[in-house]
């Protein structure tokens, strides 16, 4: 909402203040500004010129000599203005002075243009005469203005006087952010009350007063209201003898301040009552309502309607319509028709001011494509009591501005009006609330000045219709908190009992993870939650793999962010190719983000969020790099004896490179080498590897606690083992063998050595182990190291494994 | 006697004097201490000396013996750390050629920023809670003072699964959830992932991230609201950050309160980062609404609580100067390795 500072000033008489101070105030008693703009930013030494002579330039066609009467003294100003004549008078601009812009009404420069005095084609000229554009105005708010050249005053000025004051420049325009409950403050007259209130002045809003004729409204019009669900109030009153004119200067400069652009007194009449009563004001033409009758009832499935833009409308049984006997003329609260447009031609008025449901105002707005001023105020769900009041404003304007005759009387259906709200005043919970030590007497200052009305006999506070949003003791509280100041409210930490801090073990657990990935070079990414459903075929899953089962979003921001992902890899792969064609070198990177498994679709209840750990990289390093990190993740969240089964079946990786993670017998994630079709798919002409840890499958087996074991006092005892081994053995098959058979003196075991070659005979390979056997209690005999290591070898014969020497 | 003595010595302290390797004094030790060196050999032909000289001429061979041990020793001595000078000399290095770094990786800036909000309130005993992101319109907007009609639902554009079903758009039904539960007093975050259909830019992403907090007890106070984000601001941006409320609207507080802090770059003098105001915008706060107090059967009467949510990507972006928020998720090595 934009406003000028000149029109709230207008209704706070006594408020003196700047416009920076101004705003700062009236934010911080909540009314929020956004900013605000001079009107006379960068308009220097502008004053009122009096063309006196005009002369053809010697030496340019274009070009003319005006001889310009300045107040003081007479300058001369050559000119390339075609407007202008003798006699007119102009704002013109002195040698030194500025103006906001270029003729050619672009972005205004920051520090506006300088005006120095010079010659043109060899005349000397000692300033300039202004463009609308140049005072950084617009022909859109000042409609008289033309279209090229210079502005000329169509009202009486007086040479040498402040062009800039005189055009109605000295303001400030104040955009404000009111807050969705704050209805009242979408108007002037909101606003004013809310700085009145700030500054401790008093607030005086127009008082209205109308003569009307001696006739009856009713005898003019007869409304009847069908749908009072969606219409609580509606006014109507009768103007005629109408005569369509320019509104007064003073109304067109508040409308343009506003952005409105000024059209004729009665237009401008309907949108200066909505801006200062943020009651949005309807005219039809009388003569083009038919049997003199206003129906408002909702519209009927697939009827269409023209609204006054020309545009045709598809209308359905929610939207409300204004309707006279025959006939539909108007969209409720969004636009009216085609067929009861006002025209120059118009001799009677009738004026609605009504209030609608705003949430279907809202949604019909919505619907139909069509969201206007007025609708955007409507929606936010109008003050009934309000509507009386502003139309009663706008005829007496129209006597004002001599624009028509009003008709006695208004002709009013409504549903009975609530009762004002009462609350009971609680000075001393509202201290405890607040934390302050406000007195009785200064509350009570702060009601006053918001109309809230206090009385003694029943200690209650009632509520004015127009503050909707006060309801309960909690928004009393608000109030005196507002104006007493939130700056000035102490600032205590809570009291009472003391509460551990702490993190979930979940959570650790992640923050574990984070750290492991992040030794091991894994950086961290974000990814979406929502993708594409082609992801799945991105990622080779077949067609009737239970990963396909997504839940989707039914307003989504397009298909490719319209399913919830049910697998983490998509995110990562998409990282690494971002990196990858970027020409990023050995990128590690790692996720912690959620999956979202539905437990049947259409989902009618949570899905089961699952969070996965997944890491994924291309460049230096292999599968066993991946396979290292995995194993200091588990280690270190005391997870051990992790095993690997290489039969994992994903369609997505490599099909010898890749192995279910498995914990006891439950699969807790997957590795492996992502299939090269995968990484086609992605761009990505490098192996890449993955890893997807299935938190929740994890957690329950991981600890933070340690026992310590003792350090071995004895020593230990190695034996080194060499076999042949067929090649679809598993060194994982061997090591089972070892683990089992080796008891319990056994370490140690580790792989020093594996080879495939020429050297061995064709469907095996060479393995050799170091095995580390000790004693917690003695020093080995050899004895026990040979009874282990036969039981060992004794296992892998039979394997088919031969020993070598 | 005398003279063999001293001429044993003389020739040994001159081959002492002579070697210049550590083995070549080991050999000086053989031929003159050794079980077959010579001032052995003067001690084992003892037995040709009258007995009466035998003390005396012991005493002098005891005494070359020590003399040469000396000497030898003082020899070793220098002759090792000559020898370790020398190779402390020729091991030195271009200390200036480049590190070898263990490539450890980086955090996201969005979790630096959500850690130290973490640090900040656990450390004022405040629990940290998680709850769904594909969350029920009750808990989401009815539970919190937003019925059905509310334009607020419609300001969020809010992503549905279903009529009942959808992402959520904030934190701040964690609340919900944790009140419902039943134990108070209640102090706790709810990080977590948030979601609204709007379209991607430099300052908007269809997910982003909020830090909900939460008191419930008997007696909290405005004030108390005031000075635990005041509290924050200090440890999140510096001793020295001063804060602002300004009164705003929340459906599920009243009062409601937006704060600011003061640019923590200019110190609120006004920069191009905070566009001259000397303030940025930080975080929503306010009082519980008693209307969400009593949704959760809490009594309004009895309890009282302030609520707050933070955007973390705004802290992020704020704290690091990243100028648009689509860095956030594309996730390029350029990018994270920053942090």
């Amino acid at each position: 909402m934009n406003t000028p500072l000149s029109w709230i000033k207008a209704y706070v008489p006594d408020l003196i203040c700047e416009d920076r101070e101004y705003c700062d105030a009236m934010t911080l008693s909540g009314t929020k500004v956004e900013g605000f703009r001079r009107l006379d930013k960068n308009l220097e030494k502008i004053v009122v010129g009096h063309i006196e002579k005009i002369e053809r330039h010697p030496a340019a066609d274009k070009l003319i000599i005006c001889q310009v009467n300045i107040g003081s003294e007479t300058i001369q100003i050559v000119t390339g203005a075609s407007n202008l004549k003798e006699g007119d008078y102009v704002p013109t601009v002195l040698d030194g002075g500025r103006v906001a812009g270029g003729h050619d009404g672009g972005p205004l420069p920051e520090n506006g243009v300088k005006i120095k005095a010079g010659k043109l084609r060899g005349i000397e000229s000692n300033g300039m005469m202004c463009s609308i554009e140049e005072l950084g105005a617009s022909r859109d708010l000042y409609p008289e203005a033309p279209e090229n050249g210079v502005y000329v005053f169509q009202k009486a000025v007086t040479p040498g006087e402040d062009a800039i004051e005189a055009l109605g420049l000295r303001d400030t325009v104040v955009e404000y952010e009111v807050t969705s409950n704050r209805v009242d403050c979408y108007s002037i007259i909101g606003i004013a009350r809310e700085a009145a209130a700030t500054f401790k002045k008093s607030f005086v809003p127009p008082a209205v007063t109308i003569k009307g004729n001696n006739e009856d409204a009713k005898d003019y019009i007869c409304v009847e209201v069908q749908d009072t669900d969606l219409c609580p109030r509606y006014c109507a009153r009768v103007c005629k003898n109408i005569k369509i004119a320019p509104s007064p200067e003073w109304m067109q400069r508040r409308l343009s301040a506003c952005g409105i652009r000024p059209i004729n007194n009665l237009v401008d009449i309907t949108n200066y009552v909505m801006l200062e009563c943020g009651q949005p004001m309807h005219a039809y033409d009388l003569s083009t309502v038919a049997g003199n009758k206003i129906i408002v009832r909702r519209a009927k499935d697939g009827d269409t309607f023209q609204t006054l833009d020309g545009q045709m409308r598809k209308l359905d049984s929610e939207i409300l319509m204004i309707c006279d006997a025959e006939k539909e003329i108007g969209i409720a609260g969004i636009m009216g028709g085609e067929n009861s447009k006002i025209t120059q031609d118009v001799q009677t008025v009738l004026f609605e001011a009504a209030t609608f449901h705003g949430a279907n105002i809202r949604k019909s707005a919505k619907r139909v494509g069509l969201r206007t001023d007025a609708s955007g105020i409507f929606e936010k769900g109008l003050d009934p009591r309000n509507a009386e009041y502003a139309i009663n404003r706008a005829c007496q304007l129209i006597e004002e501005l001599e624009c028509g005759e009003v008709v006695g009387g208004i002709v009013d259906v409504k549903q009975p009006l609530l009762d004002l709200r009462q609350i009971r005043f609680e000075p001393e919970r509202i201290n405890q609330f607040l934390g302050t030590d406000i007195s009785k007497q200064d509350m009570l200052e702060i009601f006053d000045r918001l109309e809230l009305v206090y009385d003694t006999n029943t200690d209650m506070i009632t509520v004015p219709s127009f503050r909707q949003d006060i309801e309960c003791f909690a928004d009393i509280a608000e109030e005196v908190a507002r104006f007493f100041g939130y700056d000035k409210i102490p600032t205590t930490l809570p009291t009472g009992e003391a509460t551990a801090g702490k993190i979930s073990f979940k959570l650790r657990i992640e923050q574990k993870a984070r750290d492991i990935a992040e030794y091991c070079g894994f950086s961290q990414g974000m990814c979406y939650s929502f993708e594409s459903p082609k992801v799945f075929d991105k990622l080779l899953i077949p067609d009737d793999s239970p990963l396909r089962q997504a839940i989707t979003i039914s307003n989504p921001l397009g298909e490719d962010f319209s399913i919830m992902r049910t697998i983490s890899l998509n995110g990562i792969l998409t990282s690494l190719s971002v990196n990858y064609n970027r020409r990023n070198k050995n990128v590690r990177l790692y996720e912690l983000g959620n999956i979202y498994i539905p437990k049947s679709l259409p989902i009618e209840d949570y899905p089961d969020e699952r969070m996965q750990f997944t890491l994924g990289m291309y460049g230096e390093g292999d599968f066993f790099t991946m396979k290292g990190v995995i194993e200091e993740f588990f280690e270190s969240v005391g997870i051990k004896k992790i095993t690997y089964d290489p039969n994992a079946q994903k369609s997505f990786l490599h099909p010898g490179r890749q192995a279910l993670i498995k914990y006891k017998d439950a699969v807790v994630g997957y590795l492996g080498e992502v299939h090269p079709d995968v990484t086609d798919n992605y761009d990505i002409d490098t192996r890449v590897y993955v890893a997807v840890l299935d938190m929740p499958e994890i957690l329950p087996y991981t600890t933070f606690d340690r026992k310590y074991e003792g350090i071995a006092k004895y020593p230990a005892v190695s034996r080194d083992i060499s076999m042949v081994v067929p090649k679809n053995i598993l060194v994982g098959d061997i090591e089972k063998v070892i683990e089992q058979r080796g008891g319990k003196i056994l370490e140690e075991y580790q792989l020093f050595d594996i080879y495939e070659g020429s050297q061995i005979k064709q469907g095996y390979k060479s393995v050799a182990y170091s095995i580390t056997f000790r004693a917690k209690d003695r020093t080995l005999e050899e004895s026990d190291v040979s009874s282990a290591m036969k039981k060992i070898l004794n296992g892998l014969e039979g394997m088919g494994i031969e020993l070598r020497a | 006697m005398k003279e063999k003595l001293e001429k044993i010595k003389s020739e040994a302290i001159r081959q002492i004097n002579e070697s210049e390797a550590l083995d070549k004094l080991n050999d000086v030790r053989v031929t003159f201490l050794g079980k077959k060196g010579e001032l052995t050999a003067v001690l084992k032909s003892m037995k040709d000396v009258l007995p009466e000289d035998r003390p005396k001429i012991g005493q002098l061979v005891n005494e070359a013996r020590e003399e040469i041990e000396r000497v030898l020793d003082e020899a070793r001595t220098n002759m090792e750390r000559r020898i370790r000078e020398a190779k402390l000399k020729a091991e030195v290095i271009d200390v200036t050629l480049p590190a070898q770094k263990n490539s450890v990786g980086h955090r996201h800036p969005n979790t630096i920023a959500l850690e130290e909000v973490e640090r900040i309130f656990v450390g004022m005993g405040y629990e940290v809670i998680e709850g769904p992101e594909i969350e029920k319109d009750y808990y989401n907007f009815e539970a919190l003072n937003i019925p059905a009609d509310h334009p607020a639902k419609d300001e969020q554009d809010t992503f549905y699964i279903n009529g009942d079903i959808l992402l959520r758009t904030q934190t701040s039904g964690v609340q919900v959830h944790e009140m419902e539960k039943g134990k108070l007093p209640i102090r706790m975050i709810a990080p977590g992932r948030v979601f609204r259909a709007d379209e991607v830019d430099a300052t908007h992403s269809p997910s982003f991230h909020q830090v909900e907090g939460l008191v419930i007890d008997k007696k909290i106070t405005f004030a108390d609201l005031k000075g635990t984000l005041a509290e924050f601001a200090r440890e999140l941006f510096g001793e020295d950050t001063k804060v602002k409320f300004r009164p705003h609207h929340f459906p599920f507080t009243e009062p409601s309160a937006e704060m600011d802090v003061s640019c923590f770059k200019c110190g609120g003098e006004g920069c191009r980062f905070c566009k001259g105001e000397g303030w940025l915008e930080i975080l929503g706060c306010g009082m519980v609404h008693p209307k969400v107090l009593t949704m959760c059967n809490i009594d309004p009467e009895e309890y009282t609580g302030f609520a707050f949510g933070v955007g973390l990507e705004r802290i992020a972006l704020l704290k690091y100067e990243i100028d648009d928020m689509r860095l956030l998720y594309e996730n390029d090595i350029r990018f994270l390795k920053q942090f």
